[in-house]
């Protein structure tokens, strides 16, 4: 099934690829090398590029989950090992950090026609990304069970505990929620989209100081606890793959989830088709009478290496942004809510559109963000097990933070 | 052998040692010696698809010549193994010079990531050695007493948990106690408990941890001690069999005498690889009950999107310190029987 699922797709990137195989005539020689992240979107994006390659223009793409590891090594050397990495709000920021990637305005100007200006990052002025896509993760919700238990689509996570007390008292699943609170990576996203969902900040205005230690905080530490009361014992390691297995066992009927496996969670060639049927996506819910989707919007977007020569910045530039062109889109609209020119959102962009309308915030660039969040990732595990309070959990994560800052030169 | 011809025998094994392992560990103690250069923050504008925000960034040509001038970072000293994600100096201090008995005294200092793989690394180093050794030589006593015919596939089964990649093997165990899992299932419906979950509460968590280090190490001693059983002398057994000893007899005064030196040889190297433990935490997702020094150098390095090297230089020292000091009495005692012999 998998495989119909990934020849399919192949063969939709592969007629894209040849549809404007014709008029893909980069200029100049040169070679591209693309470094990237592993899922489907990406994987179509590269296989465009890599059908630009001619005689004179070789092009070569290395889609893998490790990517975040890698780029820094691989662009840091002269000449780059990649002259393209695909990076997202917060895989920018090391890369940033070392001036590894450069300015783009000039070649935006010179082969960016197809550019909308909402897709160029500007960092001080200077389009340092081009993104092609928005992903966050948003509310999945089960309209038949909600419905059966008598309760409206929730819009805040107060209602969402409402309605999970409901679905539970009327005996239709016994936990009825989930998160991918695996402490690591995932438990710190789940942080952040909440703490970002209250409008405040995690750092003092302009230093690294930590200013996540406020009713804020506890308000959201509180309101991930009373979940874990609705979800499987074993809650603590579901990470956000994991999640879909649960959504996809009838076992789960309201889950904050990624906007990326939307379309994994109700394809009728893999998915449950009761499962289905009652899957409905929307933003995700506000809390503490926030007015904004308390989820981080995220973008993917494209870089081009500093250490390389200008030939192959401009070839790899030209084939990228084939790889990102209005045909690719138009050929593949229901992989991704992608951010170009003539998108028409399907079933699966619902949420991740409705969390960017809504106003949702950012993932945060600063460049001690990451620091933070390995902080969250290892210190807010015993609180989600319940052995520990919101005020000793925040002051743990603030020693940890205190602690990393000060070895990465951030706080004195 | 003449010592020039010794020399000559042993130059590329002592070069290649030099290159692969001293020099590495020098570096590593280097570097857990450095903190990063102080970064130099700007405030820019940024734009993203979803509109612009003012936000702090690193200056990047003033931290480019900070790190031309000296490349290493800053000197720091000790303070990578003091500070709070390591030793934990003043915060140990602080608990000790205040606090509410010992239990509380013991919980807080738990709460600290170091102590808390550390306190998991020793239990698992201390639990396991000895039961997979023991379980080792039992499996070995019985394969030795099976006719021919039968020894060789029995030996290949004993041995798949090592042949098995440790993190596919706990992978695969840890999908089987998951709820819906063949194992997990079958305990619910056992114990008639429907909320029973392994993976659940630290206690069961560390369990099955522990019984997968024991199932996964068990083979080493196996292969280590049935060697070993196929030396010991044959009429030494024959004798102790006319005096009347019994099975169990033979076994405690002919062949554990016999293979203790072998068992010290089995030690040393378990302890050594049970101390470096980290395939089954990441394998069972224990990483919330259970996590181990190896774990924590993982989750400096490649863990998120900041890489902390100073720190995972300094976990990964203090493990070879750890090693070193767990070794030691076995060490110390070789040493002193070499002396004994060579007197």
């Amino acid at each position: 099934m998998k495989m119909t699922k990934t020849f399919a797709a192949s063969a939709a990137a592969l007629f894209a690829a040849s549809a404007a195989f014709a008029d893909c005539g980069i200029q100049g020689a040169g070679s591209v090398r693309i470094l990237s992240n592993d899922f489907e979107a990406l994987r179509i994006v590269n296989d465009v590029a890599m059908s630009c390659a001619t005689d004179q223009v070789k092009v070569t793409a290395n889609a893998t989950a490790e990517h975040k590891n890698i780029q820094g090594p691989a662009l840091t050397v002269n000449p780059a090992e990649y002259t393209v990495a695909v990076v997202a709000n917060n895989s920018i920021v090391p890369l940033l950090n070392d001036g590894l990637i450069r300015p783009l305005d000039d070649l935006v100007a010179k082969y960016g026609a197809s550019l909308q200006p909402n897709q160029l990052i500007k960092i001080d002025g200077k389009v340092m990304a081009i993104a092609f896509m928005g992903n966050g993760q948003h509310m999945f919700y089960r309209k038949d069970v909600l419905e059966k238990a008598g309760v409206a689509v929730p819009t805040s996570y107060e209602e969402v505990l409402t309605a999970a007390q409901a679905i539970k008292d009327a005996g239709l699943m016994e936990y009825p929620l989930a998160a991918s609170n695996k402490p690591g990576w995932d438990l710190a996203a789940e942080f952040v989209n909440m703490y970002l969902g209250t409008g405040d900040e995690f750092f003092a205005p302009g230093s690294a100081e930590l200013a996540i230690d406020n009713d804020n905080g506890r308000k959201v530490l509180e309101t991930m606890r009373a979940m874990t009361v609705y979800m499987h014992p074993d809650y603590l390691t579901y990470d956000a793959n994991e999640l879909n297995k649960l959504w996809d066992a009838n076992s789960v009927a309201i889950m904050t989830q990624w906007g990326s496996l939307a379309g994994a969670a109700i394809d009728p060639t893999k998915a449950n088709p009761e499962v289905i049927a009652g899957t409905g996506f929307a933003a995700a819910p506000t809390i503490g009478g926030g007015s904004v989707p308390a989820a981080a919007l995220w973008w993917d977007g494209f870089t081009i290496a500093a250490n390389i020569s200008d030939e192959d910045a401009e070839a790899s530039f030209q084939a990228m942004v084939k790889g990102i062109s209005p045909e690719t889109v138009a050929a593949n609209a229901d992989v991704a809510t992608w951010l170009v020119a003539g998108f028409e959102p399907g079933p699966t962009a619902v949420g991740v559109i409705g969390n960017a309308s809504g106003g949702a915030r950012a993932y945060p660039m600063q460049p001690y963000m990451g620091l933070l969040h390995t902080a969250l990732s290892a210190e807010l595990a015993d609180f989600i097990a319940g052995k520990e309070d919101a005020d000793q959990a925040l002051a743990d994560v603030k020693a940890a933070y205190d602690a990393a800052a000060k070895e990465a030169g951030f706080l004195k | 052998m003449p010592h020039r011809t010794f020399l000559v025998f042993i130059a590329p094994s002592i070069l290649a040692m030099v290159l692969f392992i001293t020099l590495p560990i020098l570096s590593v103690i280097v570097q857990s010696l450095f903190v990063q250069h102080e970064a130099v923050l700007i405030t820019v504008e940024n734009c993203t698809p979803f509109g612009c925000e003012k936000e702090t960034r690193v200056d990047h040509a003033a931290m480019q010549a900070l790190r031309e001038e000296r490349p290493l970072g800053q000197f720091a000293g000790f303070a990578n193994y003091l500070n709070r994600n390591h030793l934990a100096v003043d915060e140990i201090g602080a608990i000790l010079s205040n606090n509410q008995g010992f239990g509380d005294t013991l919980s807080r200092i738990f709460n600290l990531p170091f102590y808390r793989a550390l306190s998991f690394t020793l239990l698992y180093c201390f639990v396991v050695t000895p039961l997979a050794m023991a379980l080792g030589f039992a499996v070995a006593l019985a394969v030795n007493t099976l006719p021919r015919l039968m020894k060789g596939p029995v030996i290949f089964f004993s041995l798949l948990p090592m042949i098995i990649t440790p993190l596919v093997g706990s992978l695969i165990l840890s999908w089987m106690f998951n709820p819906s899992g063949i194992l997990g299932a079958s305990l619910q419906s056992l114990t008639g408990d429907p909320g029973l979950s392994l993976r659940a509460s630290p206690i069961m968590t560390w369990i099955v941890l522990l019984v997968y280090g024991i199932w996964t190490n068990g083979p080493f001693s196996f292969v280590v001690f049935y060697a070993g059983l196929q030396t010991v002398p044959q009429d030494t057994m024959e004798s102790a069999r006319i005096d009347g000893a019994n099975r169990w007899e033979v076994t405690r005064f002919v062949i554990i005498p016999h293979l203790a030196p072998l068992a010290t040889f089995v030690a040393l190297v378990q302890l050594m690889d049970n101390f470096r433990v980290f395939e089954p935490i990441v394998g069972f997702s224990a990483e919330a009950n259970a996590t181990s020094l190896s774990w924590l150098v993982f989750n400096d390095l490649v863990g998120q999107d900041a890489q902390l090297f100073g720190s995972a230089a300094s976990t990964s020292v203090i493990t070879i310190a750890g090693v070193l000091i767990l070794l030691a009495p076995v060490l110390l005692r070789t040493w002193r029987d070499f002396n004994r012999k060579a007197a």
